[in-house]
């Protein structure tokens, strides 16, 4: 009996040592293997740019740089004479994003305002999730929206405005970012100091010359990256604009007509049968890499601004 | 600075009371505006679609014939896309959160790749596409299948998923973890058993937002070839499919009235799988903040 009972404790002794090493191990394995998962993040930058860089250096191997950037039409799908200019894509992207920010940034900002201003603490808690069920609206949705609502509305408003046109995209882009908007604004709203606003109504100020003068050029930070970050939202926008811009590059500033970003070029030759290899093929990653830096430099202006200004209380 | 007569300072109070309600209606009815938005977007849709609704439309495959179509393929493409990108985005998104947060030092790295991740959020989905058109589908020779759509989708929320998770991460109580130090816990057994249980509802109700809205995406999906019209069930992560937002597309746009009506159905079907996740994550926030 003894012996047996001995065994057992050197049996235990020997997985209670093994458990040990394990955990030692594991304690040095967890934090490399967990690092391994953040590179993914790194690896995704990295595997865009390179993705971008490489094949639009092929496209200009075939087109060259300076037909991109001064060539008037964008004209790819010619066998005879294809040509590749970039400007019409660009103006078409930022008729729209105009269009939607006019939209977008006065809506947001009344908004904002009023619920970290004006509205009660009952009222907030209604609006605010109801507006992120708009900003949880897939874009294919608002694309759906814009072509069989808004369009059609426009269109008897205005006759001479075609079935795809600028405003009725660009609206609808702009309700999309009305959400982000509101809720970056309201956020960098609500953390100025209550001791703030005392201060200035103390003064005797009305609630909107406390706004307008104190708060608001307080959190101005913040509600600049807010608009910021909103516009860069709205040029990389995609299905929207291909659903109801349609498919016609132009190189003026024409609000009525059809017209194509980036964005939509991109969807356009995906669904397309261009083939693999060909300069089209090419064509969408140069597009795609103008478009990336173009959110790029806004996305890294927004960091910069609410970096700079941000005021520390 | 000139002191205003007292005189002059009451005459003009009543200006300034009227401009301060005057504005305070303005932005009370651009409100109204935004929200009425919703209302009109969900009624339209639901006036177009819901005569179209029916189980036959739930359990047919697509047709060229709009009062044969149905949505079969593109739900169940849809739930094999997302039984890929639900465990990829969350494992590698909660992994990448707890590194951060637990292990990271404060360096250079760190904040790397602190900035990388919100950059990333940044990018546009369509940008995403082009990505996974060129790893998945053709240098990985993945082709245009599940497990393409899937691993391009994760990449695409992963950001998102790694923020919430760092939030939730972060709320942890510090006496939670020395707590579980003094008790002599290594740090990764702390971490399993201490911070990531009460870090998991945060966690979940992040996720499943994100993966609500991979579940919406369509451009990365257009531009990596997913088709749009497929009658048949995928077999493996290696098959091809059709996904709800693809179907809605290919209906969005083609010219005729009911297509458009099949669209909007479409549009219905997805919105209710939406908020039946969304209206999940809100039990979870409700359910576990009461403890």
């Amino acid at each position: 009996m003894k012996t047996a009972e001995q065994k057992t404790d050197i049996q235990q002794i020997i997985t209670n040592k093994q458990q040990k090493r394990f955990i030692y191990k594991s304690e040095k394995f967890v934090p490399i293997f967990l690092f391994l998962m953040a590179t993914v993040s790194i690896l995704t930058t990295v595997g865009i740019v390179l993705t971008l860089v490489f094949e639009t250096f092929t496209f200009f191997s075939e087109v060259s740089f300076v037909e991109f950037l001064t060539e008037k039409k964008w004209y790819p799908f010619s066998d005879t004479e294809a040509s590749y200019g970039i400007q019409s894509l660009i103006i078409g992207s930022l008729k729209i994003t105009l269009i939607a920010a006019v939209t977008a940034i006065p809506i947001g900002l009344a908004v904002a305002i009023y619920l970290s201003e004006y509205a009660s603490n009952q009222i907030r808690k209604v609006v605010k999730p109801l507006l992120e069920v708009l900003a949880g609206i897939p874009t294919i949705v608002y694309g759906f929206f814009a072509l069989t609502f808004v369009t059609p509305l426009l269109r008897s408003m205005f006759p001479s405005m075609e079935m795809f046109n600028a405003v009725s995209p660009g609206i609808v882009v702009g309700i999309m970012i009305i959400p982000m908007i509101v809720s970056l604004s309201e956020d960098a709203l609500s953390s100025v100091p209550q001791a703030v606003r005392d201060g200035a109504l103390g003064l005797g100020a009305t609630k909107w010359e406390m706004t307008w003068r104190v708060v608001f050029p307080a959190a101005l930070s913040g509600i600049l990256a807010s608009i910021v970050l909103a516009v860069s939202r709205a040029i990389g926008e995609t299905m929207i604009v291909t659903i109801a811009g349609g498919s016609t590059p132009s190189n003026d500033w024409s609000l009525t007509n059809s017209l194509q970003t980036m964005t939509s070029y991109i969807v356009q030759v995906s669904t397309g049968d261009a083939g693999f290899g060909t300069t089209i093929y090419y064509s969408i990653y140069a597009v795609g890499f103008t478009l990336f830096i173009f959110t790029l430099i806004m996305n890294i202006m927004a960091y910069m601004i609410s970096k700079r200004f941000r005021e520390e209380y | 600075m000139q002191t205003m007569e007292s005189q002059q300072m009451v005459k003009r109070l009543p200006k300034r009371i009227l401009k301060n309600k005057l504005i305070n209606g303005l932005f009370l009815v651009a409100t109204i505006f935004s929200l009425s938005i919703l209302v009109v977007l969900l009624a339209r849709i639901i006036m177009q679609g819901y005569s179209w609704l029916s189980l036959d439309f739930i359990q047919n495959f697509a047709s060229r014939r709009p009062e044969e179509a149905g949505v079969k393929a593109a739900i169940i493409g849809t739930l094999w896309m997302m039984a890929v990108v639900a465990p990829v985005s969350c494992i590698l998104g909660v992994g990448t959160a707890i590194y951060l947060e637990e292990y990271a030092r404060k360096n250079k790295l760190t904040r790397f790749i602190q900035m990388n991740i919100s950059n990333l959020a940044g990018v546009p989905s369509v940008v995403f596409g082009l990505l996974g058109l060129t790893i998945f589908v053709r240098a990985l020779a993945l082709g245009n299948s599940v497990l393409a759509a899937g691993l391009t989708m994760s990449l695409l929320i992963l950001p998102v998923i790694i923020v919430a998770a760092q939030e939730a991460v972060r709320s942890v109580p510090k006496e939670l973890k020395e707590a579980s130090y003094g008790m002599g816990a290594t740090k990764w057994q702390t971490i399993l058993r201490v911070v990531l249980p009460v870090a998991i509802p945060g966690i979940l109700t992040g996720s499943i937002l994100a993966l609500s809205r991979a579940i919406g995406e369509t451009a990365p999906l257009v531009v990596i070839g997913i088709p749009t019209f497929v009658a048949f069930l995928p077999g493996s992560i290696l098959d091809s499919f059709s996904a709800l937002p693809m179907q809605i597309y290919n209906w969005t746009s083609r010219p005729q009235e009911e297509f458009h009506a099949l669209a909007a159905a479409g549009i219905i079907v997805l919105l209710v799988l939406l908020l039946l996740m969304n209206s999940i994550a809100v039990w979870i926030r409700n359910h576990f903040q009461k403890r």
